[in-house]
């Protein structure tokens, strides 16, 4: 079977005090080719949990996860990841950063060269590329990672909070080009977020998760990724279904959020 | 009394400079930083004042040379120096059948090494009669003043008073002249004014450490070059730094991977870390003995420890998610060990290694001063022993150039070789 495939995963995290933390429970996801999924939910819930399992930085203590029909067991190639921030190694320069998979796999300049070269402009990045790293802003950075990930060729790409740590109007450029990418490349997404217009303006598919134990709270399919390709976001954002997704999305989390402080005051 | 001295005139122009670079050389600056008071955690807000840098440098030159009567200052910044010339005492003796008689002492002061010749004088009449004599500026003399004179201590006579003023065995007055003193036994003691200014023996003038510094790089001291000495010193350094940096950064290596090497050297590596190295001094020597093989040893020990645990938290310290990012880059265990975990300990290693550089020089001084037969702190350490203050003061000066200059060369490697450090 094509697409990433999660079935029935559950991960427990024994503390050293004895107890245990469940941090998901049977989180079951299919994940076809060329999707783009965002997922949001309040602190806690195991979204980058699942992340880290579908990363293969984390085994599950249940469940199974396949990529294109083959067991998930480590970290792979296959399924990129890029990080908030800090990932990046300053000790190389930007296009040594971009090519460090393709140099990895033993490739040389003249195999990945052009793709490279071709990656950073997409990025628009062409005339850093001698530069170092901490020489760029956040978003260039980003950019950064987005093209190093890229550049590897991955059936899917795992986005933890990849925008989180921007400004604003940076991070509005940015979901531009995470939407222009996913068109062109037809890559299957992952994107972990806080932001619920984050989450409505780049899933086409939306999860939102629930959390104690972290579990899949509710499914959307939305229009909006689609409708923004290639278009400023802003005007997406006036769509009517847009407004009433993300209150409903809001009040959604807002009255997780409320039932964990009631528990807690309750518990105390 | 003169340590208060020179603290005041410090003091005076560490004040007088600031006001008068404030109110005349720098226009006042108002912006955002000079605004800030407080600067806590927030260095930026204050930066040196290269101005002030040279006027303390020269100021330290300047009282230097000023209480030591440096001839590179006019004399007029000269603090008071010892009595020079000509003075004069007169001392009453009075006869064991209490017959009294005044003489006077012409007392010649010259400068330390100077030769003069005793001026003739008239002896003068009564049974004491007059003297006259030399001594060294800023010296004490003790003058038997009785040697010419009719009656003589031996046969009764004793000093009852120095200028009129009553004095009695084990007594002391003050005089125009200076200090009089009269000893158990009789004899005049006689101390002029010392003035502010030092002995060469405490402290040589800016001068003499120079020509001094000129004599020795011609001539070298104990057999070897000036260069010699500070090469020997150097060359241990640079040899027990590198043996333990060998030994050290893989140790660290070992340690920040492997929880088995870890657990093995934990306790030796914090036990061995708050040790000083100077404290391994004489077990070394029992040892090694004190040549170069059990200075290198010292060296070697000063450097590992702290070469270890630079590098085990340079490893220690690698953001997990560098390490997740280079695994799903398709990168093997063989390759993140290369090409991130490596470079990424490099800065914590460079500040290990600046750290490492500067233990190693403060312990290679100290050791020599222990024992050596060529090194910079053997060199001062025998030179105190003949208080040849001025090849001391040299060798201080040389001991902590050399020191700077191993920090700002580590700082300039550091600066090109890992450019990324503190700003990832």
């Amino acid at each position: 079977m094509a697409g990433l495939s999660i079935q029935n995963i559950s991960m427990r995290f024994d503390l050293p005090n004895g107890s245990s933390v469940q941090a998901l429970k049977n989180v079951s996801l299919d994940l076809a080719p060329g999707e783009l999924l965002s997922v949001l939910g309040p602190s806690g819930c195991g979204k980058t949990t699942l992340l880290n399992i579908a990363a293969g930085f984390l085994a599950p203590t249940e469940g199974t996860l396949t990529l294109n029909g083959h067991p998930v067991t480590g970290p792979d190639a296959e399924r990129g990841m890029v990080f908030q921030q800090g990932a990046l190694f300053e000790w190389m320069n930007v296009r040594d950063n971009v090519s460090f998979g393709p140099r990895m796999r033993g490739q040389k300049e003249a195999d990945y060269g052009k793709e490279v070269d071709h990656l950073l402009d997409i990025v628009g990045l062409r005339d850093f590329k001698e530069k170092a790293i901490y020489e760029l802003s956040g978003g260039m950075q980003q950019r950064v990672a987005l093209a190093r990930c890229l550049a590897n060729h991955p059936d899917v790409i795992l986005m933890d909070e990849p925008l989180g740590a921007l400004d604003a109007l940076t991070r509005e450029k940015m979901q531009s080009l995470v939407l222009k990418l996913w068109k062109e490349t037809g890559k299957t997404i992952i994107l972990i977020t806080h932001s619920v217009e984050e989450a409505l303006l780049l899933g086409e598919r939306l999860l939102v998760m629930a959390p104690r134990p972290g579990r899949i709270h509710k499914e959307y399919r939305l229009p909006f990724a689609d409708l923004g390709v290639g278009k400023d976001l802003r005007e997406v954002k006036k769509h009517p279904d847009f407004a009433v997704k993300r209150e409903e999305i809001l009040a959604m989390i807002w009255n997780m959020e409320e039932e964990i402080m009631g528990r807690t005051e309750a518990a105390q | 009394m003169t340590g208060l001295i020179i603290l005041a005139v410090y003091v005076a122009i560490f004040v007088g400079s600031f006001i008068v670079t404030k109110f005349l050389v720098h226009k006042t600056r108002r912006d955002f930083t000079s605004l800030k008071t407080v600067t806590f955690g927030d260095e930026s807000a204050v930066s040196p004042n290269r101005v002030a840098s040279v006027v303390s440098i020269l100021t330290l030159f300047l009282i230097w040379g000023s209480f030591t009567g440096s001839k590179l200052l006019p004399s007029f910044l000269h603090a008071p120096g010892p009595t020079t010339g000509e003075a004069e005492l007169t001392y009453t003796l009075e006869a064991e059948d209490g017959r009294r008689d005044d003489a006077t002492i012409a007392i010649l002061i010259h400068k330390h090494g100077e030769e003069v010749t005793e001026p003739a004088i008239e002896p003068g009449d009564g049974f004491a009669k007059n003297d006259v004599m030399t001594m060294a500026s800023g010296r004490t003399t003790t003058i038997i003043f009785d040697k010419n004179d009719e009656i003589t201590r031996k046969m009764g006579a004793k000093v009852v008073a120095v200028d009129g003023k009553p004095i009695a065995p084990g007594q002391t007055v003050e005089i125009d002249a200076g200090t009089v003193s009269l000893s158990d036994k009789g004899a005049i003691q006689f101390a002029p004014p010392l003035g502010l200014q030092m002995d060469p023996i405490w402290l040589p003038a800016p001068e003499s450490v120079v020509s001094r510094f000129v004599e020795i790089l011609k001539s070298g001291y104990r057999g070897s070059t000036l260069l010699e000495h500070l090469g020997y010193s150097l060359f241990r350094v640079v040899v027990g730094f590198v043996c333990g940096a060998i030994v050290g950064i893989p140790l660290g290596y070992a340690m920040g991977l492997s929880n088995w090497f870890r657990g093995w050297f934990d306790p030796i590596v914090e036990f061995m870390r708050p040790v000083p190295p100077l404290a391994l001094i004489p077990l070394v020597i029992i040892w090694a003995g004190i040549g170069e093989t059990g200075k290198i040893i010292l060296l070697f020990l000063a450097a590992l420890w702290i070469m270890a645990i630079a590098a085990r938290s340079g490893v220690s310290g690698v953001r997990i998610t560098k390490i997740h990012a280079a695994y799903s880059l398709g990168a093997t265990k063989p390759q993140i060990m290369r090409h991130v975990i490596v470079p990424n300990s490099l800065p914590d290693i460079f500040t290990g290694a600046r750290v490492a550089m500067g233990v190693c020089w403060g312990t290679v001084v100290a050791a020599e001063l222990v024992a050596a037969e060529k090194g910079a702190g053997m060199m001062i350490m025998v030179a105190s022993k003949f208080q040849l203050t001025d090849i001391v003061i040299m060798g201080i000066i040389l001991i902590g150039l050399i020191g700077f200059g191993i920090d700002i060369l580590m700082r300039m490697a550091e600066k090109w070789l890992v450019p990324w450090k503190g700003r990832a």
